[in-house]
């Protein structure tokens, strides 16, 4: 049995009607110890900030973990209360979004290997038909990144796209290109 | 690991110059593969922010009932595979009956309703089952081309059980005369994947001396394709 896939559509501009959360940058509550901050700004192929998009994020816990059905190690409750792994920010006047969380645990990739630590994010907004999925990873994180199944399939000169690097610690900055000569990085996912 | 299906012909393609605004925000280096890990087969379980049954209903949230024809929209959430997706989060915005969204960058010279903001959401229930009560949008021009028109819809957006599922769509009704000059409606390459973005007029669903009922099941990414294939 196979159906007809409904097929996606872009958002528009007039989301902030129905998507924005309160606590929708909040994937750690407030005050969350040892929490990070990941900010950056929207851009497009002129170098103009999109007021008008969202970005969303999904990661595993400190652990590396997914209290989710489908993890072959078993779903299980995160050691950080009220972790819930999502985000979603939309972006404000200035092209910024802003999530709050911790940094991901490293776990076993599809094909072997081990995946760095790294936040899977959608981007939606007027004038993109269908999301596009991007990841951050971190930086600093260099043997890990070194190592990772992902990384490795992206043009060396291309990687950067993916890093945040956090200039006060637990600060991270990520913009997203979606065009232009430092275009971000994009999967087909 | 069982990977997702990645359908070929059903999503718009994002470098699609009829709809002017992808011009500078369609990326233009191809993308790279991303097998399906443990953070694509995995995503949101919800639970943390409450849905009530009031957020279902668009239509009597203020001190006066919305204006519009009243109609009831309906259906399953799916994957290709035919099963049902269950308590995921439906969430959806709209314009009013006027066509006018309530936004401050919605500039139509047409009406706002003091009674309708034109956002809902619900849970699936155990059969993936969602119902919303709202009232019919209205068509609006938009500046992309000459006597541009979107045709009437509703944004929908789904989680599915895992990031690759993640869907963000619009739903329209049967027999809209506008189809044939909307970009967006017609990004969509294949015939069967844009029947699938319309709405069926569905007398049992219809309230007598109520409202229309309008059915619309949602089909997300499976995994039977990618099985055979690999078969």
């Amino acid at each position: 049995m196979s159906l007809p896939i409904t097929p996606s559509q872009t958002i528009g501009p007039y989301l902030a009607i129905g998507l924005p959360w309160p606590d929708g940058s909040f994937v750690v509550p407030q005050g969350t110890a040892g929490a990070i901050t990941i900010t950056g700004q929207v851009l497009d192929g002129q170098g103009k900030i999109l007021p008008d998009a969202m970005v969303e994020t999904w990661q595993a816990d400190e652990d590396g973990r997914f209290d989710h059905a489908e993890d072959p190690r078993g779903a299980r409750k995160p050691q950080t209360e009220g972790f819930r792994g999502f985000g979603r920010c939309p972006t404000d006047e200035n092209g910024w979004y802003r999530i709050v969380t911790v940094k991901p645990g490293t776990f076993p990739g599809p094909d072997g290997g081990t995946e760095a630590p790294h936040l899977d994010v959608s981007v939606f907004s007027r004038g993109l038909l269908d999301r596009v999925v991007t990841r951050i990873y971190f930086a600093e994180e260099t043997g890990a990144n070194a190592a990772d199944p992902v990384l490795a399939q992206v043009p060396a000169d291309r990687r950067d796209t993916l890093l945040a690097s956090a200039a006060t610690p637990g600060e991270y900055r990520f913009d997203i290109r979606l065009q232009g000569d430092r275009e971000t990085v994009f999967f087909d996912v | 690991m069982t990977p997702y299906e990645r359908p070929v012909g059903v999503h718009p393609p994002l470098d699609y110059p009829a709809y002017r605004s992808t011009e500078f925000r369609a990326p233009k280096k191809a993308p790279v593969l991303l097998p399906h890990g443990l953070t694509e087969i995995t995503g949101p379980v919800y639970g943390s922010s409450p849905v009530t049954a009031a957020d279902a209903d668009l239509t009597t949230r203020y001190p006066q009932e919305a204006m519009g024809q009243r109609i009831i929209v309906a259906g399953r959430v799916l994957d290709s595979d035919g099963r049902a997706v269950p308590d995921t989060l439906v969430e959806i915005w709209q314009a009013n009956a006027a066509g006018r969204y309530r936004h401050k960058a919605d500039d139509h010279p047409a009406p706002l309703d003091q009674n309708f903001d034109g956002a809902g959401r619900c849970m699936t229930d155990s059969e993936g089952r969602y119902r919303f009560i709202t009232i019919k949008p209205g068509a609006y021009p938009w500046g992309n081309h000459y006597n541009a028109w979107r045709p009437a819809h509703i944004h929908f957006s789904l989680f599915g059980r895992a990031f690759t599922q993640r869907l963000i769509t619009q739903m329209y009704f049967p027999d809209d005369p506008l189809f044939s000059q909307d970009p967006i409606f017609n990004s969509v390459p294949e015939e069967e994947a844009r029947q699938a973005m319309i709405a069926e007029f569905d007398l049992g669903l219809t309230v007598p001396a109520w409202g229309l009922g309008f059915t619309w099941d949602i089909v997300l990414r499976g995994r039977s394709a990618t099985v055979f294939e690999g078969g």
